[in-house]
C-alpha cells in the first residue's frame, strides 16, 4: 500500500503549483496502457451504484474522476473543474467514491489498476483544493480500505462508511495532538508540506493500529473493523452498552486451534544463563560429601563473614543490597573452596562502563601458584633480548647514549604492594580471574591517568603517558592505591610482629609486618567517631617510586653496568651518588596525620545512628577515595570500597606535562669546523712545500706536516 | 524514585553501593508521607542525597499534576524535618559556578570568593578585590537544578502528553521491552524539552507526539556520558551518568519499576573526555 502512495507524494512535491489540467493530462496518459483493463469495468459498476449522485456531473466527483477513464480526451472534461465545486467536496462524497472503489476491487480480480486511478485523482484534487485535510484523509482511508477488502473479500457497503467515520474520528484526535507543529503550516493545502506530514502521521497511526500482537496474531485495526461490522450487521439495541461483549465475541470468533506442529524453541535469555550459573553457587554445599567435612572446616576458616559486615555496612548506609551480597558471599565460598587460600576478604566493587568488578582479596597458603611468576620472567627476558639486539646492530656509528631509566623491580609476592592477591569477577557466579601482581611502573603511571574501567580485563588502556599493561594491570594498580590509602583499623587492633626479623627492618626505619593483638580490648565507639587518631593504616604507604619498600636504583645500576663507557660514568658522577631515601609514613600511622586535600579533611566520621547512640557504630568515610568506607563497633572493623576506582580532587584532571625537550649539543669545538682553505693559504702552503723540498729549509710546522701526509694519501 | 515504592527502588538501585540505613529508610517513609500531605503534592520523589563533609543533605521533590511543571525541592539533614528550597535562577548558577570542592553540610555556611573587579575613577582603572559571599543553600539549589536538567531520566512511555497539554503518568506503561531497554534512545530527559525544538521536521517525522515530547538521551554531549548495563542477567537495567557520577537510574524491563537517585558529592565530572 505504501508503495502506491509514496511515488504519488513525490509527484505532488515536485509540482506544487501545477494546476489540475496538466496533471490530469499526465494521469490520463499514464493510464493509457491500462485503459484496456479499466474500461470494461465501467459498465459493470454503473448498474450497481444505480442513480447515484454521479449522474449529475456538477456535484459528483466520482463522475469527474471517472471521466479520464471513460474517454481518454480527459483534459476537456477535467477542465470543467473549478475550485468552488471542489470546496463543496465533502467527506461524504469521498465516501461515495469510496464505495465505488470498493466495488471495483470486488469485481475486478486484478484490483491494482483501478485503484491506482482513484488514488491519483483524489490526491490530485487534494493538492490544490481548499479542504485539503479532509481530502487527504479520505485518501488515506480509501487506501486502507482497499487493502482491507483486498484481504477480506466482499463487505457490506454501509459497514465501510461507518468504519470510516470511526477511523476519521481517530485521525482527528491525532491531528489535535499534532497541532503543535502542524499549526505552522496552517494554511490548509497551500504548502505541500502539510498534507504530506499529516499523511505520514496518519500512516504511522495506522501502522501502529495494524501492529500484530505477538500473542494472538490479531491487530487492533482489524478488530475494530470486525466489531463495527458485527454491530452494523446485527443492529443491536444500545450498541454502546454492550460494546465490551461484542469485542469479546469477535475475539472469540477468531479462536483457532493451534495447528503448527513446529515446536517453539525456548529462547536462551541471559537471565536464564546467569540463573544457571548462580544455581551452582547455591548447590555447592550439597554436592560435597560428608567425608570432606574436615577439609570444609579448614576452608571455611578462610571464608570471611560477609553477611555480618554487610549488616554493619547497611547500618552505615553502604552496601549492595541483601541478595547481591549473599551471592557474593557464596561466590567467595566457591573461591575459597577451589583455591588454597589462607585468608579471604571481600574487598569491594569497582564500577565499570559495561560490567562491574567484584574484587576479593586473598592470601594463599604456602603453595602459591607459580604460573604468574614464570610468565613475568619470560616477559622480562624478552625485553632484555630486544634491547641487546638493537645495540648490536650498529657498530660503527655512534650509538645512542640515552638509556631507558632504570626499571624498578616489582616487589616480591607477599610483600609490599603485592602482599595480597586479588581475584575479580564480573557477576557473582562468574569465573574468578586472578589479577597479575603489580609493578611500580604501573602504579606510577596509574597515578598520572584517570580512566574509566570498561569491565573487560583485556581492554587496552590508551593514555598519555602510555600505560604498561591492559585493564587488568590498571585495575590491580588502582586496587593497590586504594588499599594503601583507605584500609584502616582501630588503634591497637594490630601490633607489630615480634618474631619476624625485626632488627633488619628496624635498620631501614620501618617494619612491614603486623599481627593481631590478642589483648585488644576494644575502643569506645564515641572515641572512634570523635578522634581520627584512633584509626591507623594497616597497609603500607606506597612511595612515589611505586613501591612500598625503598629500592635504591643507583647502587644497583652501577653494579650491573660496570662495563659501560667512561663517558657514562662521568655523567653519572654528576648525579648524586646516593639518592636520598624516600620515606613515607610508617605502618600503623594514625589517619589523623593524613594529608589534607586543599582544606578538605581526608576523612569524615559519623555515628550510624543519632537516635540509638548506645548501639550505633562508627562509620568512616574517605573523602580522598569516594566510595571507601570503614566501620567499627569497637571490637570489629571492616573496610570496603564501592565506586568508580578514582581518586578525588577538587580541581579537574590535567594531563601530565610533556617531558622536557632534549637540548641539542652545545655548539663547540667538536661541532664547528674551520672555513675552507683559501687560495692564498693554498699558495702559501705550496710555496712552503716547495721550500721544504729544498734540502736547506726545515721550517715545517707540525700541522703542515700532517697536512702534507694527508695530501700524499 | 517514588516515595511510595521507596524500599523496592532502593533495593533495585543498590548495585552502585548507594543505600540508606534502616533508620533513614524508616524515617523517610514516615516523613515523606507527611510532606505529601502538608504541601499537597501529587507525587513525592526521593531525589537522593548530597554528601557533605559534616552532614549529608537528603533531597526530596514534590510534583504537581503536570509532571513536567517546575518541581518543588525540599531538603533535610535528619530525614524528618524538611525545608523548602527556593527555585533556582540563572543568576544562582552563574554565581555558584565559581565555588569548587565539597559541600560542607551546613546550609548557612558561606563560601568566600574573591573577585577582581575593575573600577574606574576618572581616567584610572583600579582593580579591586571584592569578596563575594555565597551561601551553601544557594549552591545546593543550583546544583540540584543542574543535575535535574542534565541527567534526570525517565523511560519512554512512562509519561504521556494529554490532549490538553499537561503531562501525566502513563497508567498503561508496562515497561520497556528487553531490546529497547538496552538502547539510550528509549530514555528521555525528565525536563522540558530543549533540543526537540531545534530539530528539523524530517527528524521529527518518526516521533509519536503523545510520547516523544522530551529530549532523548542518545544525543547527549559528550557522546558516552552514560554507562548502560544490564545487571542480574537482564532483569534490571542500570544507567549511570558519567557526567554527574552518583546518579543511578534503574529500570526493570517489563515492569513499571523505574526511577533515579543521586548519591554523590554534587560535583560535575569535567574530566570525562580524559576518562573515556
Amino acid at each position: 500500500m505504501e508503495d502506491l502512495t509514496y511515488p504519488k507524494q513525490e509527484q505532488e512535491n515536485q509540482e506544487p503549483g501545477e494546476a489540475g489540467r496538466p496533471w490530469e493530462e499526465r494521469a490520463a496518459s499514464s493510464q493509457d496502457p491500462k485503459s484496456g483493463l479499466s474500461e470494461p469495468l465501467e459498465p459493470e459498476e454503473r448498474p450497481e451504484t444505480g442513480p447515484s449522485p454521479r449522474s449529475s456531473p456538477a456535484q459528483s466527483p466520482r463522475s469527474r474522476a471517472s471521466t479520464p477513464l471513460d474517454d481518454l480526451t480527459g483534459p476537456g472534461a477535467s477542465s470543467s473543474l473549478s475550485p468552488p465545486q471542489e470546496a463543496s467536496f465533502s467527506p461524504t462524497l469521498a465516501l461515495a467514491r469510496q464505495e465505488h472503489s470498493d466495488k471495483t476491487t470486488n469485481v475486478n480480480p486484478k484490483a491494482g489498476t483501478p485503484r491506482s486511478h482513484h488514488l491519483e485523482q483524489s490526491s490530485d484534487k487534494g493538492e490544490w483544493t481548499a479542504p485539503a485535510t479532509c481530502q487527504s484523509e479520505g485518501n488515506a482511508f480509501q487506501q486502507s480500505q482497499q487493502t482491507k477488502h483486498h484481504l477480506y473479500g466482499p463487505k457490506d457497503v454501509s459497514d465501510n462508511s461507518s468504519k470510516q467515520k470511526e477511523l476519521r474520528f481517530n485521525i482527528f484526535q491525532e491531528e489535535d495532538s499534532n497541532s503543535n507543529y502542524d499549526l505552522d503550516h496552517a494554511g490548509p493545502g497551500v504548502s505541500e508540506a502539510a498534507p504530506s506530514l499529516l499523511e505520514i502521521a496518519i500512516q504511522s497511526a495506522k501502522a501502529y493500529l495494524q501492529k500484530t500482537s505477538s500473542k494472538s496474531g490479531l491487530n487492533l485495526y482489524d478488530h475494530l473493523s470486525d466489531m463495527l461490522t458485527k454491530v452494523l450487521d446485527e443492529h443491536p439495541e444500545n450498541a454502546v452498552d454492550i460494546i465490551e461483549s461484542i469485542s469479546q465475541d469477535v475475539k472469540m470468533a477468531h479462536f483457532r486451534k493451534k495447528l503448527d506442529t513446529l515446536q517453539n524453541e525456548n529462547e536462551m535469555l541471559p537471565i536464564y544463563e546467569i540463573a544457571e550459573k548462580q544455581k551452582a553457587l547455591f548447590l555447592q554445599g550439597n554436592l560435597e560429601g560428608a567425608d570432606q567435612e574436615l577439609e570444609d572446616e579448614i576452608a571455611e576458616n578462610s571464608l570471611p563473614n560477609v553477611m555480618e559486615s554487610a549488616f554493619y555496612f547497611e547500618q552505615a548506609g553502604v552496601g549492595l543490597g541483601t541478595d547481591e551480597t549473599y551471592r557474593i558471599f557464596l561466590a567467595l565460598k566457591q573461591l575459597t573452596d577451589t583455591h588454597p587460600i589462607q585468608r579471604c576478604r571481600f574487598w569491594g566493587k569497582i564500577l565499570g562502563l559495561e560490567m562491574n568488578y567484584i574484587v576479593a582479596e586473598v592470601e594463599f597458603r604456602e603453595g602459591e601458584d607459580e604460573e604468574d611468576i614464570e610468565d613475568e620472567d619470560v616477559t622480562e627476558e624478552r625485553d632484555d633480548g630486544d634491547s641487546e639486539a638493537e645495540e648490536n646492530d650498529e657498530d660503527e656509528l655512534p650509538r645512542t647514549f640515552y638509556k631507558t631509566p632504570q626499571a624498578i623491580p616489582k616487589e616480591e609476592s607477599r610483600t609490599g604492594a603485592n602482599k595480597y592477591v586479588y581475584f575479580v569477577c564480573n557477576e557473582p557466579g562468574g569465573p574468578w580471574v586472578k589479577l597479575p601482581s603489580v609493578t611500580p611502573a604501573q602504579i606510577v603511571t596509574a597515578r598520572k591517568i584517570k580512566k574509566f574501567f570498561t569491565g573487560r580485563l583485556e581492554t587496552p588502556i590508551v593514555s598519555y603517558p602510555p600505560f604498561p599493561g591492559n585493564e587488568s594491570n590498571y585495575l590491580r594498580a588502582q586496587i593497590a592505591r586504594i588499599s594503601a590509602g583507605t584500609h584502616v583499623s582501630p588503634l591497637g587492633f594490630y601490633q607489630f610482629g615480634e618474631e619476624e626479623g625485626e632488627e633488619e627492618e628496624e635498620v631501614e626505619g620501618r617494619r612491614d609486618s603486623f599481627e593481631e593483638n590478642p589483648d585488644f580490648e576494644g575502643i569506645q565507639v564515641i572515641d572512634l567517631v570523635e578522634s581520627l587518631s584512633n584509626w591507623v593504616h594497616h597497609v603500607q604507604h606506597i612511595l612515589s617510586q611505586g613501591r612500598c619498600n625503598w629500592f635504591n636504583p643507583i647502587q644497583k645500576s652501577e653494579e650491573e653496568e660496570e662495563e659501560e663507557d667512561e663517558e657514562k660514568e662521568e655523567e653519572k658522577g654528576e648525579e648524586p651518588d646516593y639518592m636520598e631515601q624516600e620515606v613515607g609514613p610508617p605502618l600503623l600511622t594514625p589517619i589523623s596525620e593524613d594529608l589534607e586535600i586543599q582544606n578538605i579533611p581526608p576523612w569524615t566520621t559519623r555515628l550510624s545512628s543519632n537516635l540509638v547512640p548506645q548501639y550505633a557504630i562508627a562509620v568512616l568515610r574517605s573523602n580522598l577515595w569516594p566510595g571507601a568506607y570503614a566501620f567499627s563497633n569497637g571490637k570489629k572493623f571492616e573496610n570496603v570500597y564501592i565506586g568508580w576506582g578514582h581518586k578525588y580532587s577538587p580541581d579537574n584532571y590535567t594531563p601530565p606535562a610533556l617531558p622536557p625537550v632534549y637540548q641539542e649539543y652545545p655548539s663547540g669545538a667538536e661541532i664547528t669546523e674551520m672555513d675552507d682553505p683559501s687560495v692564498e693559504e693554498e699558495q702559501a702552503f705550496e710555496a712552503s712545500r716547495e721550500a721544504a723540498a729544498l734540502p736547506v729549509e726545515e721550517m715545517e710546522d707540525t700541522e703542515e706536516d700532517e697536512d702534507e701526509e694527508d695530501d700524499e694519501d | 524514585m517514588d516515595a511510595e515504592s521507596l524500599l523496592l527502588s532502593l533495593e533495585l538501585a543498590s548495585g552502585s553501593g548507594q543505600g540508606l540505613s534502616p533508620e533513614r529508610r524508616a524515617s523517610l517513609l514516615t516523613s515523606l508521607t507527611l510532606v505529601k500531605r502538608d504541601y499537597r503534592y501529587d507525587r513525592v520523589l526521593f531525589w537522593g542525597r548530597i554528601l557533605g563533609l559534616v552532614a549529608d543533605y537528603y533531597i526530596a521533590q514534590g510534583l504537581s499534576e503536570d509532571q513536567l511543571a517546575p518541581r518543588k525541592t525540599l531538603y533535610s539533614l535528619n530525614c524528618m524535618e524538611w525545608s523548602l528550597l527556593p527555585p533556582a535562577t540563572e543568576e544562582m548558577v552563574v554565581q555558584t559556578s565559581v565555588v569548587k570542592g565539597r559541600f560542607m553540610g551546613d546550609p548557612s555556611h558561606e563560601y568566600e570568593h574573591t573577585e577582581l573587579q575593575k573600577t574606574s575613577e576618572g581616567d584610572k582603572v583600579f582593580e579591586e578585590e571584592v569578596v563575594v559571599q555565597i551561601k551553601e543553600e544557594t549552591r545546593l539549589v543550583s546544583v540540584i537544578d543542574q543535575i535535574d536538567k542534565a541527567v534526570a531520566v525517565i523511560p519512554r512511555g512512562a509519561l504521556f502528553k494529554t490532549p490538553f497539554g499537561p503531562i501525566h503518568v502513563n497508567r498503561t506503561f508496562e515497561g520497556l521491552s528487553l531490546s529497547e531497554a538496552k538502547k539510550l534512545s528509549s530514555y528521555f530527559h525528565f525536563r522540558e524539552p530543549v533540543e526537540l525544538r531545534n530539530k528539523t521536521l524530517l527528524e521529527k517525522a518518526d516521533l509519536d507526539p503523545s510520547l516523544d515530547f522530551m529530549d532523548s538521551l542518545e544525543h547527549d554531549i559528550p557522546k558516552g556520558s552514560w554507562s548502560i548495563q544490564a545487571e542480574r542477567g537482564n532483569a534490571l537495567v542500570v544507567l549511570r551518568s558519567l557526567l554527574w557520577p552518583g546518579l543511578t537510574f534503574f529500570h526493570a524491563p517489563r515492569t513499571k519499576n523505574c526511577g533515579y537517585i543521586y548519591v554523590g558529592t554534587g560535583e560535575k565530572n569535567i574530566d570525562l573526555p580524559f576518562m573515556l
